[in-house]
């Protein structure tokens, strides 16, 4: 009993996985995170179906398994082949001003993906009650962060006809609330401190936060968009750290007479140190910011960027690099497009053909394509912009 | 256009601001100042331009005697440790316009320090007077903080005082205390010719690019400028670039930009390569599918943003438009 006991506390103590602590002694063993939560594992056959169903190839997230768990797609996915819609929903917790590419990581797999793929419209939650209540901000702070962040979340190229963003603090009440209300009735303090672990010293506003972020799944959440449609699917992309809030949800929502929401599940994005650095909003050098200029960003890659490649020339030539570890490569893998590309630099990179120094240009080129592109996107969001996006209005073409 | 000494203070005068002036030779530090003025009584005020690593600036002006550290103030701002460092001097010329020696919060008034964050010492509210440059340091003028808050107030600034010597821990459950002072707003000013130059070099017209850079540029600066000013809605009406309002210019721009990627060199290395024995319609086709795969996401982007800017100025017509039509019976 005691052996037992321990090796499992050993486990714990090893990686802790929740929406507020990602920490781990060494890697991240997602398999084991996969049997913990309960979720499955995107396999090649899902992805296959994807592909056929929407008749496009599979997304780059897809193919190199950074959405790589799910709770019943293959139930959304039978529901659209017989026709039947669903719609979307995402979120994003406004502590910080600065967006990293790692947070942009959801947005441009829904956007340039899910929304596009499946023609469905989307949701986007703005927590900015839930950071003003764990970070500390000011009521004030927290919305304008959100709206500061909506901006670079429309940068990344969502289409105002079929997307709809709320903060908090502007859209709870009305429906909303009600099915807030449905959802914390169904919850017990117990079974809350056991999902999220909270103590006798947290503040009320903590527990009773939870459905917040639940309710957005059920579509008569939103009347405006879904009046009529009470039995719409939903399915959320988000990072694999939420899935305690959505395991609460899928709890509840047959209680209350909803579907389950579905989920589709990603890892998590490294630190540019490496898989055990953590990436920090108070650390600009752990990640490359959607504001970075392309000479910050070669910089960042050629001075902090862990590497796997060997100490001398002449020994990497020998053993070649350490894909496991080395972190240019890894970024390549979320944002290289092409296959054949990556393949091929894994190769040469792995038998030690290719130098750190030629692997870290390329990502340097990518990186910097990508940010420049979404910072012409930013430039060109005005505030009526996020009004338009965030007013509480009919989507008539959200289904197109 | 930069402000003169003389204007601040005629300014002043019109604002009925209550100070006194003392000229005197010119001063580069506090020691050499209170050498002339240092006997009146009043605070002596020490100011600071710095910069973080991401471009934006910060005047920190304090008591002399207050002690400011540099890497506790990094950190309070959210900027890590050794996050801030003195700005260069042709940064204070160019944005505050004042020269080496006469930093102080006065030189908020230029327009080109818009963006500029103030940081003022709480210290300061207990002292009758305190002693400022007014933006030359050959005169020193003393006037009590409650002035100093209504000429703050005037060019349109909100005056926050903050207590410099503090060390509160910043961590994951105690963000910076004072990250609302970090400048927001896209700052990309300085570097967005880096990004532009890129494009130049894919061998793409040199003019547009340039316009492209420039589009860019004033929209990065109109964000900045509405979230400075909180006060006039009107002020906001801001008029997105051109590039995303009108059809031709918005046509102009795709058509740039495949011009761009077919001169540039990547393409027709990588078409060359496989391709010699190739001629004509084949080479066509070839060219063509790869322009296709390597435009399409960077103009389904452009699009996007078009199709979004012209919803976004129909819904606030409609608006307009239904509350003009409410007086009808």
């Amino acid at each position: 009993m005691d052996k037992n006991e321990e090796k499992q506390r050993e486990e714990e103590r090893e990686q802790v996985v929740s929406p507020w602590e990602v920490s781990s002694s060494g890697k991240i063993d997602y398999d084991k995170l996969i049997d913990k939560f309960g979720c499955q594992r995107l396999d090649q056959s899902l992805v296959d179906r994807v592909q056929r169903l929407t008749g496009r190839p599979p997304h780059v997230f897809l193919r190199r398994g950074v959405f790589f768990a799910h709770r019943d797609l293959n139930d959304i996915l039978d529901a659209y082949e017989k026709g039947e819609k669903f719609y979307l929903y995402t979120g994003r917790g406004p502590s910080s001003e600065a967006l990293h590419l790692g947070h942009l990581v959801p947005f441009m797999f829904t956007n340039r993906y899910l929304q596009d793929a499946f023609k469905v419209p989307l949701v986007i939650q703005l927590t900015d009650d839930e950071k003003c209540m764990w970070k500390n901000l000011s009521v004030e702070e927290s919305q304008r962060l959100a709206r500061e962040n909506a901006k670079d979340i429309i940068a990344c190229g969502f289409d105002v006809t079929k997307t709809f963003i709320f903060s908090d603090f502007d859209y709870v009440g009305g429906a909303f609330y009600k099915n807030m209300v449905k959802v914390a009735k169904c919850v017990t303090y117990n079974k809350v401190v056991g999902i999220f672990g909270f103590t006798g010293e947290d503040h009320i506003g903590k527990v009773s936060f939870p459905p917040v972020q639940a309710v957005p799944s059920f579509p008569s959440s939103f009347p405006h968009l879904f009046s009529g449609k009470d039995h719409l699917r939903c399915l959320i992309p988000c990072a694999i750290d939420q899935d305690p809030y959505f395991r609460m949800t899928r709890d509840v929502a047959p209680r209350i007479g909803y579907h389950k929401p579905a989920l589709i599940e990603s890892s998590f994005f490294p630190a540019l140190q490496g898989e055990t650095g953590k990436m920090s909003a108070s650390d600009p050098n752990s990640a490359i910011y959607v504001t970075d200029s392309a000479k910050a960003i070669k910089n960042k890659i050629n001075k902090y960027a862990f590497s796997g490649g060997q100490e001398s020339v002449e020994l990497h030539r020998k053993l070649g690099a350490n894909l496991e570890v080395d972190i240019p490569v890894k970024y390549l893998s979320f944002f290289l497009e092409d296959d054949a590309e990556l393949e091929h630099i894994k190769k040469e990179y792995g038998a030690g053909g290719m130098l750190t120094g030629e692997v870290k240009q390329r990502l340097a080129k990518v990186l910097t394509e990508l940010v420049e592109r979404h910072q012409v996107a930013r430039a060109a969001v005005t505030d009526e912009m996020v009004d338009a996006f965030m007013a509480v209005r009919p989507l008539p073409n959200m289904f197109d | 256009m930069a402000y003169s000494k003389d204007q601040l203070l005629a300014r002043l005068k019109d604002l009925q601001i209550e100070f006194s002036q003392y000229e005197h030779p010119a001063v580069m530090t506090v020691e050499a100042q209170a050498k002339y003025v240092g006997n009146i009584g009043g605070g002596l005020s020490k100011n600071l331009f710095l910069k973080d690593k991401k471009h934006r600036f910060y005047i920190v002006s304090a008591l002399a005697d207050t002690k400011v550290d540099m890497k506790v103030l990094s950190q309070r701002l959210g900027l890590g440790k050794g996050g801030l460092r003195m700005a260069p001097e042709e940064t204070m010329l160019e944005i505050l316009k004042v020269p080496l020696g006469s930093v102080t919060p006065f030189a908020l008034v230029n327009e080109s320090a818009r963006d500029v964050a103030l940081l003022l010492d709480k210290g300061f509210k207990a002292q009758e007077r305190c002693f400022f440059h007014p933006l030359s340091n050959d005169m020193s003028i003393s006037l009590n903080t409650n002035d100093l808050d209504k000429f703050l107030k005037s060019i349109g600034r909100d005056p926050a005082y903050v207590d410099l010597e503090a060390n509160p821990a910043v961590g994951k459950d105690q963000p910076p205390d004072l990250a609302a002072f970090v400048p927001s707003g896209s700052t990309v000013l300085p570097d967005l010719p880096d990004p532009a130059s890129a494009v130049q070099s894919a061998g793409g017209s040199h003019v547009n690019a340039n316009n492209n850079c420039k589009a860019a540029t004033e929209k990065a600066i109109k964000p900045a400028k509405d979230v400075q000013n909180v006060k006039d809605k009107s002020a906001k009406a801001v008029n997105p670039s051109s590039s995303f309002t009108d059809a031709e210019k918005f046509v102009e721009e795709i058509l740039d930009r495949i011009s761009a990627k077919l001169l540039s060199e990547k393409l027709f290395m990588q078409t060359k390569e496989g391709n010699i024995a190739q001629q004509g319609q084949e080479l066509g086709n070839e060219i063509a599918n790869r322009l296709r795969k390597c435009c399409y996401p960077e103009l389904k982007n452009l699009a996007t943003i078009f199709k979004n800017t012209a919803y976004t100025q129909g819904f606030h017509a409609g608006k307009a438009s239904s509350l003009t039509q409410c007086p009808r019976t």
